[in-house]
């Protein structure tokens, strides 16, 4: 690119017949082995940056309730407040979060999500009615949660629970809104 | 014979007459005839050689620390708060968190090596002359640029080395003359090292740094074809006359096959021993010994022995002469003579300050292998780092996500405490329910144990250390006291 004409080339510079296929078949061996040598690296990028979908980051463990004791006797469903431990990738949160505990039957006892399975407003007992009522819609529930009337697409959605040492335990979780079955948000 | 081969013939004439039709489509609206022209015809006086891959495989690893360090960024939080445990999260969790990072860490390396073979190729060809000067000192520019990357991007994991490295390098910057103060606490982001440093070195790491890096890449290689390839040292470097060479094939060849070798080192390297992550960052430690990774060492001893009134000649004034004199050397160096063996007082000069580093450098290594106490102190240094890599990965706790702790307040006397908690702003710098806040300490816990009649006469008449934090004392009548301490004692 400087101002001098260059007066010869070099032998091999320019393609001679005979050097053509030699030089094309090399040029094809390396082009290719830097396309796998990139392929090769670029495996771990995209793994790297799939990485929560691949594995799960965010983690929801066994919440505390309280002594199984506790709610022997209750005859109308009990707001507690529970910390759910979540793991969100590099960090752990604490977050409070109301739960209802059912009167037990037959010895079992029902934890009901507050959440309203319709826009997903939190719903408060109504102790003179003894129904739950959303406050946003009127969606009405019964005691045990079953739906009664309002606009919700279904019952009130149970959390899964087990009972470990006499003490209740639940799994907070969210559910899909606006939708017939129960299914939950991962 | 020639009637079997008609069909074979007609049928290679028309992909040949696609293909070139393809490209022409192409070619007309994007123009890349003339850009591949422009990329890959560069003459080369003399031929493709080895020696001249260098320049290529730093393009090559520049755009490899791009990519790793945009993807690492998917992670990172740089705050002094996070960052080590993002970085934890990233070698430790991450898929292939580990083998990123260290492709990035030991990428650094390989970029100050390429770059000293780089600038010791060009100055032994004596590639600076021939109206060079600017091409070279680009060069320069962008050898200080890397080295800038290398201090900056090593603060970034906040452990232990990283952070007592960087108290060093930054206190060294208080050396310089009239603005040393200003300068190190303009890089801290104050007096301390603290989370203000951590935003300043990751802003100046993945932002300014790299955007002047581009463009002096840009002017650097615009400069090189503009002043065309300088050739072996026998050529003229104003009008080479020896026959040329394009670029490609035979150059880019090379250049690629240096570039796969070097990624092939990096991969394994980066694969069979990544990079450690150590502690966090402990300011409190008084044993650590910190040493700078190893292409700072040899500036790291060279300090070592100057002290006390004349340590200004050793930490300013000869360095800036020895810089000075690299990046002016196509003025000082004037004749054309590019022959190494024609030019033995730059030849000299270059090799005596080369050795000289490499000399600083395994003296210093030499020294803390002689010194027992320092051996000591690494190899306890070296063996808590193994502790924290065996250690699983421990997520933080998210204090501030804790909304206030579940107080049951079923103790009457303790929610009317409550009331007298909120109506006297307790809670505007103890916290709501107590849990403590950057301008009050947290009540419950500790504090809370205490006995009602220590918390009454502590919150009646405060400490002197108290009201030296703004503790008021509390102005309520008797009954509200007695609610209030209640309420404190029901905080845990």
């Amino acid at each position: 690119m400087s101002g001098a004409e260059k007066p010869t080339a070099i032998r091999g510079d320019v393609a001679t017949d005979e050097s053509v296929s030699r030089r094309s078949f090399l040029l094809v061996l390396l082009g290719f082995g830097t396309v796998v040598m990139g392929a090769a690296l670029s495996v771990p990028l995209i793994r790297f940056a799939l990485h929560p979908l691949l594995t799960k980051t965010t983690e929801i463990g066994w919440s505390d309730v309280g002594k199984i004791d506790e709610f022997a006797s209750l005859t109308a469903p009990a707001k507690r407040l529970i910390k759910v431990v979540q793991r969100d990738a590099w960090r752990r949160i604490i977050s409070e979060r109301a739960i209802y505990v059912l009167p037990p039957k037959n010895g079992t006892v029902r934890v009901l999500s507050p959440i309203c399975p319709h826009l997903g407003c939190s719903i408060p007992w109504n102790e003179t009615k003894q129904e739950f009522i959303c406050p946003c819609h009127m969606a009405v529930f019964a005691m045990d949660g079953a739906k009664i009337s309002g606009p919700a697409p279904r019952s009130m959605d149970d959390l899964e629970s087990k009972i470990e040492d006499g003490t209740l335990k639940i799994r907070y979780q969210y559910f899909r809104q606006l939708i017939p079955t129960k299914e939950p948000l991962s | 014979m020639p009637n079997a081969k008609e069909p074979e013939r007609s049928e290679q004439l028309q992909t040949a007459t696609f293909r070139q039709l393809l490209y022409t489509w192409f070619d007309v609206r994007l123009g890349v005839g003339s850009i591949l022209h422009e990329a890959l015809d560069e003459p080369i006086p003399g031929g493709a050689r080895w020696a001249y891959v260098f320049g290529s495989v730093l393009l090559f690893l520049f755009i490899s620390q791009t990519i790793t360090g945009i993807f690492l960024a998917l992670y990172y939080v740089p705050s002094a708060d996070h960052a080590h445990t993002t970085v934890a999260y990233i070698v430790k969790e991450v898929t292939g968190g580990s083998f990123l990072r260290s492709l990035h860490a030991y990428g650094s390396s390989a970029i100050v090596i390429v770059l000293l073979l780089h600038l010791t190729q060009t100055y032994l060809y004596g590639a600076y002359k021939g109206r060079r000067e600017l091409l070279w000192i680009s060069g320069c520019i962008l050898l200080a640029l890397m080295l800038g990357m290398a201090f900056t991007g090593y603060l970034l994991p906040w452990d232990q080395k990283a952070y007592f490295a960087t108290t060093v390098g930054t206190n060294m910057a208080s050396d310089v003359p009239f603005v040393g103060t200003w300068l190190k606490r303009f890089m801290r982001g104050g007096d301390e090292m603290g989370t203000l440093t951590v935003s300043r070195f990751f802003v100046a790491h993945v932002f300014i740094i790299p955007a002047v890096l581009i463009a002096f890449i840009a002017m650097h290689v615009y400069l090189f074809r503009k002043a065309g390839a300088a050739g072996p040292p026998s050529e003229d470097p104003v009008n080479p006359k020896l026959p040329t060479q394009r670029f490609y094939p035979r150059q880019v060849v090379m250049d690629t096959i240096v570039a796969l070798v070097m990624i092939l080192i990096l991969g394994s390297l980066a694969h069979f021993s990544p990079t450690e992550l150590g502690p966090q960052a402990n300011p409190a430690d008084t044993q650590y010994v910190p040493r700078p990774e190893w292409y700072y060492l040899p500036i790291f001893q060279w300090l070592k022995y100057w002290r006390g009134p004349y340590a200004i000649i050793g930490i300013i004034v000869i360095p800036a002469i020895t810089a000075a004199l690299l990046v002016f050397v196509p003025f000082i160096d004037r004749r054309l003579e590019r022959r190494p063996w024609r030019r033995p007082i730059a030849v000299g000069v270059f090799v005596l300050i080369l050795g000289g580093f490499v000399a600083m450098g395994l003296m210093s290594v030499h020294d803390d292998q002689r010194d027992p106490s320092i051996a000591k102190q690494v190899a306890k240094q070296r063996d808590e780092v193994e502790q924290f890599m065996r250690e699983p990965f421990e997520p933080e706790g998210a204090a501030t996500s804790l909304s206030a702790p579940v107080v049951a307040v079923v103790d009457p006397l303790a929610a009317a405490g409550k009331k007298v908690y909120d109506s006297e702003s307790c809670d505007a710098c103890h916290g709501e329910n107590g849990v403590g806040t950057n301008a009050g300490p947290k009540l419950a816990g500790a504090i809370a144990q205490k006995s009602a009649e220590e918390l009454s006469n502590l919150l009646r008449h405060p400490t002197a250390k108290m009201i030296e934090g703004e503790m008021k004392p509390v102005d309520v009548g008797d009954e509200d006291l007695k609610a209030l301490v209640a309420y404190l004692k029901s905080l845990k």
